[in-house]
């Protein structure tokens, strides 16, 4: 909403030496937020200027430019007449032009400076409108007596030399402010007017107010308006008041005067003709849209009704456009449709320049149904957007009185005596009020005579109904159907006392901290970070397509997750379903943007299943019974937090001191191992086929009960080929609330013998089929509990062990915690690891 | 005509001739402090020390002097020998000690070499600056509460007081998921995480709910569709706007700096009432500077929403006991990231270069 400070003068009494950012404070103070200020950036000398000579000149390039002598009085100081090259055709000796002289400065910052042009110096500027910032009328200059036509004062001031900038309004600034949704009214200068009024004290005048001017009563006289909602809204009247006012004989081609045009242009409005410039006057200043029918293109009575199927409406904006039952309609007589009720009218009945006689429509028009039917024809319009805000019900007939009174003034005619003013608009509903509520919620103190004296100028009727205790009746204002309850009315106090004075306090609570989970999706991350991995995020949005090339079944249930109706990118409607689905981009992209050796992890939530039942959404009306609720929870899909890897390139690269070696299958489950083991989980590892790994390379990252917690191995090298990464690269995904849900019980200590330690080393050959992990158990279970470590320090193919079988080299360490173990004792303890590795894997001792 | 060698060649010295005997020693310390190196000084002991060195020949004629002779001759052999032995002794200590300092000086390295045996890692910034929000909150008292970033429409709209019509609820700001009717958004702000919270405690509640959310706006320098956010929720008995203000103000001196505050400015959202936009005083130059690009000269810069929790909301969740008030507020982890460590482009922050996350390590 722009608000022209000059026009804002005009309402309240705005102190004389306030600047806009001044009045912007003011206004954001009460909750207005201010988006811009515009104006006030024309500097002068802008002077009047009285053309004595054109001279037309053609040029080489066909263009026809005029070689001006211009009398500028005595303000380029030497009353010598002023050279001056201009393009523009509209003028002749004699008028009276405006003149940017050099040192001027327009809009933009463009500084005018004499200049060589055309073969001449010329010495200024002859401004047009735009150039001015006052329209976006460019095709020729500003003759200055049709500029004032009708304003005596003005013209009276005309004479060369004279300053433009104060008489064409361009010292006056406009505050641009945003409005919220629950400020409607202030999408008007009578509401702005009253935003200022509340943040400065200073008196205000409603112009909206039913006294504000004579309006004519309403009588039977009028043109016939029925109100036939077959289907309300909520059971709310798609329409409960329509005034309708005629005007005839009225020259709707008339120029509007000056000062509205120049209101209206700094208030971002075209002007356009005079029944346009009218209604769209009003509406900047009431807040109520009004629409101009012409009058001799209806058959009717005007019909307020919803549409049937099938019928359609050819808008002003020369759309097409097939109605919704829910659509609201202006129609002639029930048949033509005439306009989208509060949202745009259409081409047949608009005022013409043949128009004549103009009927006005100034209606009261349901939010919801006006907001649904803007939203469905995607027509936010002037009108749509202060009906779904709510345009207040009591200003009905003074904007339409307002329209043709100005409509007589500025174009002629007379007003028909027939005045249409049908419906009931809801009232605001009183309520009570404990005027010690604001105290009680802001936490500073109210004095109960400054709470009734903020609401009355808010504009509610406060009544002392309990005059020993604290409760008041309010009467919330026509223009404020966002008052409804205590808070509403408590932030009127608040905001015009000021937010400024609200104390500052910490509540003071005692807390659990992190929960377990929290803790162990930080180690997680900390973990792989340390382990020379860099954390990424990636937007969680994928194609179906991903998962054929991830070389999933068509029944892999990975493939399950929700669509969105509205993607980002139509190819990538699906959630995904691992982290790994999006996470190997990043590792393409980075790849792509010249990273060789990459490490990477990504921590979130995934998305596994759908959704089969639809979750209700119930009206708000408290919480909703157990059954719904428990069917609102269910319907969301189980999101399991991850987190997943994948590396390429070397670990490490050549360099001075450093042995390279590339990422491979053992990093990840290395790393996979590591997440368990920081949380207090020692994770076991079993071969495992899976897309999109590697058959050979795949490890089942499991709990030591067999419960899943993930995958990690090397890509399968059509995965590797179908997602364009590196050869060999490794990947694995980890679900962090397996390994939550399993952790988190406090680790107990055993108790460290001091003992020595012995050690003695076994090779134990098995087929080459048999894995190592086998092995290790048989010979962990064998050895007993005296058993400290085990590590597998080297594996041997050849002919000593012969084809198909491997030699696995195992140092044993003994310790045992009651005494220091002889060699006897050490020797038959390896026997028995011997032993039970060769009962449960077939394993020979080599020689 | 050459004398012997007395380094090498063995000379006979009588062992009753005291001058035969001192000018052995003298020979011998001569040859011990003139050995340059451990090698050279061992290569003089079997001359001076050993068999048939000149001492030790004296040593032997002395069993065959006369008893009378025996004792003095006896006595000045062997402190002979003894002076040759320390001498020899404590040359060798000398040329150890010098030995082991040229050692230590062979073995310097250069430390200044860059040698890189393992990569380093790094979190992503997002994280650690949503980490360290939640420390904030947590060492105030409150906890962490998270929820589905698909999430049940009543939850992220209807509970939150954004009825069927209100304008946030449109298709151009919200991921619905499919089919029309399915009841399910992508969460548009993690509010509904505070309305499940309300559902499943009761009060007195300290949450805060940080998370990732979305909305459907194009990717551009400031804008992503896919952020990160932390909203605050208190329900708790007596809890007023100072409160908010309180914890608002508590918040952002911690991360921004000792004596930062905030400014309310009042607003609208159907959620709080009261509502207020949050600034959060300029830390870069307090206001001092007209030109300033964190604010823009103004002091202040905006941050955020907040608000008295609206009793609508709260009834939704099942909190009717009028005796309980709340506040909540919500702001921008990406926003709070850009502005905290001057990052200029949201395209950084969210593509997942490596680059990015390798500037911030593992603290921020
Ligand atoms: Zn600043």
């Amino acid at each position: 909403m722009y608000a022209p400070v000059e026009w804002l003068r005009d309402l309240v009494q705005v102190d004389p030496a306030a600047t806009g950012a001044e009045i912007a404070a003011h206004l954001v103070r009460v909750g207005l937020e201010e988006e811009d200020l515009h104006g006030g950036d024309v500097v002068g000398p802008l002077v009047v200027g009285r053309v004595l000579e054109r001279t037309p000149e053609e040029q080489k390039n066909g263009k026809t430019i005029n070689w001006c002598q211009v009398d500028v009085g005595d303000a380029n100081g030497t009353g010598e007449p002023q050279g001056i090259v201009c393009g523009a055709h509209n003028f002749e000796p004699g008028d009276l032009v405006a003149v940017i002289l050099p040192g001027g400065v327009l809009g933009g910052d463009f500084t005018i400076t004499a200049r060589k042009t055309y073969g001449h110096l010329s010495a200024g500027m002859i401004c047009s409108a735009r150039e001015l910032g006052l329209g976006d009328d460019h095709d020729g200059i500003i003759v200055l007596t049709d500029w004032f036509a009708g304003q005596e004062d003005a013209l009276a001031q005309l004479t060369p030399g004279t300053d433009l900038i104060p008489l064409m309004g361009l010292d006056e600034e406009t505050v641009e402010v945003n409005v919220t949704p629950d400020r409607g009214y202030c999408f008007s200068m009578r509401g702005i007017a009253r935003e200022y009024a509340l943040s400065t004290g200073v008196p205000f005048t409603d112009p909206g107010a039913a006294d504000a001017r004579p309006v004519a009563a309403a009588n039977d006289g009028g043109h016939a308006v029925r109100l036939s909602d077959g289907a309300p809204i909520d059971g709310r009247d798609g329409c409960d008041r329509y005034v309708a006012r005629i005007v005839r004989g009225v020259d709707v081609n008339a120029a509007s005067p000056t000062w509205m045009q120049s209101r209206l242009t700094a208030s971002g409005m075209r002007p356009i003709s005079l029944a346009v410039d009218v209604t769209n006057y009003v509406m900047l200043l009431l807040g109520q849209p009004l629409h101009a029918f012409d009058l001799d293109r209806l058959n009717g009575a005007i019909e307020v009704r919803r549409a049937r199927a099938g019928e359609t409406l050819t808008t002003l904006d020369d759309v097409q456009r097939t109605l919704h039952p829910e659509d609201l309609l202006i129609t002639d007589n029930g048949e033509t449709v005439l306009a989208i009720a509060g949202v745009m009218g259409g081409e047949s009945s608009e005022v013409t320049e043949t128009t004549t006689n103009v009927l006005i429509e100034a209606a009261h028009f349901d939010p919801t149904t006006v907001a649904r039917s803007a939203r469905r024809h995607r027509l936010a319009t002037e009108a749509s957007k202060r009906f779904e805000r709510g345009v207040d019900p009591a200003v009905t007939a003074v904007a339409a009185q307002l329209a043709v009174d100005l409509l007589v003034e500025h174009g002629g005619g007379t007003v028909d005596d027939g005045v249409t003013d049908v419906g009931t608009p809801a009232h605001p509903v009183p309520f009570a009020f404990d005027t010690t509520l604001p105290t009680r919620l802001v936490g500073l103190e109210y004095p109960r005579a400054e709470v009734v004296a903020t609401l009355e100028a808010v504009g509610c009727t406060v009544t002392d109904s309990d005059p020993t205790g604290n409760e008041v009746t309010v009467l919330p204002a026509t223009w404020r159907p966002d008052l409804v309850d205590g808070p509403d009315l408590v932030e009127e106090v608040a905001r015009v006392r000021g937010y400024d004075e609200i104390p500052s306090a910490v509540p003071q609570h005692q807390g659990h901290g992190l929960t377990h989970g929290q803790l162990v999706r930080r180690a997680a991350s900390t973990t792989l970070a340390q382990h020379g991995l860099t954390e990424v995020l990636s937007y969680p949005f994928i194609g179906e397509e991903l998962f054929d090339r991830l070389g999933y079944t068509a029944d892999d249930e990975r493939r399950r997750t929700v669509r969105l109706a509205n993607p980002l990118q139509d190819e990538a409607p699906l959630m995904r379903t691992s982290l790994l689905d999006t996470l190997l981009d990043t590792l393409r992209r980075n790849v792509s943007r010249g990273a060789r050796d990459v490490a990477l992890f990504e921590a979130g939530l995934v998305t596994r299943g759908d959704n089969p039942t639809a979750a209700p959404t119930p009206r708000l009306n408290g919480r909703p019974d157990d059954a719904t609720l428990d069917a609102i929870l269910d319907s969301v899909p189980a999101q399991p937090n991850h987190i997943a890897f994948a590396a390429a390139g070397e670990v490490v690269s050549a360099g001075v001191g450093v042995i390279p070696r590339a990422y491979d299958t053992y990093d990840v489950i290395g790393w996979s191992r590591e997440v368990g083991r920081v949380l207090g989980a020692e994770l076991t590892v079993t071969a495992a086929t899976l897309a999109p790994w590697h058959p050979g390379r795949c490890a089942r990252i499991a709990l030591p009960d067999g419960t899943l917690v993930g995958y990690a191995g090397e890509l399968h090298p059509k995965v590797v080929a179908a997602l364009d990464l590196p050869a060999r690269t490794v990947v694995g995904e980890l679900d962090l609330d397996v390994l939550t849900a399993a952790t988190g019980a406090p680790t107990q200590a055993r108790l460290l013998s001091t003992y020595p330690a012995a050690n003695t080393d076994i090779a134990l050959v098995v087929d080459e089929s048999v894995p190592a992990a086998e092995v290790e158990a048989a010979v962990r279970s064998g050895a007993g509990g005296d058993l400290e470590s085990l590590a597998l320090f080297d594996i041997y193919r050849g002919d000593q062990v012969g084809e198909g079988r491997k030699s696995l080299a195992y140092r044993l360490t003994f310790r045992s915690s009651e005494k220091t173990l002889k060699t006897s004792q050490v020797t038959a303890l390896r026997d028995d690891a011997v032993a039970a590795a060769k009962k449960a894997t077939g394993a020979t001792l080599r020689g | 005509m050459s004398g012997p060698n007395t380094s090498y060649d063995p000379v006979e010295v009588a062992a009753l001739e005291p001058e035969a005997i001192e000018q052995a020693v003298t020979a011998a310390l001569a040859a011990v402090a003139a050995a340059a190196s451990l090698e050279e000084l061992k290569s003089l002991r079997g001359a001076h020390q050993g068999d048939k060195s000149p001492l030790a020949l004296a040593n032997r004629e002395i069993g065959a002097l006369p008893p009378s002779a025996k004792a003095e001759a006896g006595k000045r052999v062997g402190q002979a020998r003894g002076r040759v032995a320390s001498a020899f002794t404590a040359r060798q200590g000398e040329l150890e000690v010098e030995r082991d300092n040229r050692i230590l000086v062979e073995e310097a390295l250069d430390v200044t070499v860059p040698v890189t045996r393992r990569r380093s890692g790094a979190r992503h910034p997002i994280s650690l600056v949503t980490q360290r929000v939640e420390d904030i909150f947590v060492a105030m008292g409150w906890e962490i509460a998270e929820g589905p970033e698909v999430e049940a429409e009543w939850l992220n709209f209807d509970a939150l007081n954004l009825g069927q019509d209100h304008p946030a609820r449109q298709m151009q700001d919200t991921f619905f998921v499919e089919p029309e009717g399915s009841g399910l958004v992508l969460r548009t702000h993690t509010s509904p995480v505070q309305i499940r919270t309300m559902l499943r405690e009761d009060p007195p509640i300290y949450v805060l709910c940080p998370g990732k959310v979305f909305r459907t706006d194009d990717l551009d320098a400031t804008h992503t569709p896919v952020f990160h956010q932390f909203e605050g929720l208190v329900v708790d008995e007596g809890i007023t706007m100072a409160h908010l203000k309180g914890s608002l103000d508590a918040f952002v001196s911690r991360l921004f700096g000792e004596g930062i505050v905030t400014r309310l400015r009042p607003s609208y959202f159907p959620f709080t009432e009261p509502s207020a936009e949050i600034d959060c005083q300029c830390w870069i130059c307090g206001g001092t500077n007209p030109s300033c690009r964190t604010c823009g000269g103004t002091g202040w810069i905006e941050v955020g929403g907040c608000g008295m929790v609206n009793r609508r909301v709260l009834a939704a969740a099942g909190i009717t006991d009028e005796k309980y008030t709340g506040f909540a507020f919500g702001l921008g982890i990406e926003r709070s990231l850009m502005l905290r460590h001057g990052v200029g482009d949201m395209h950084d922050i969210v593509e997942g270069d490596v680059r990015f996350s390798a500037q911030f390590g593992m603290e921020i």
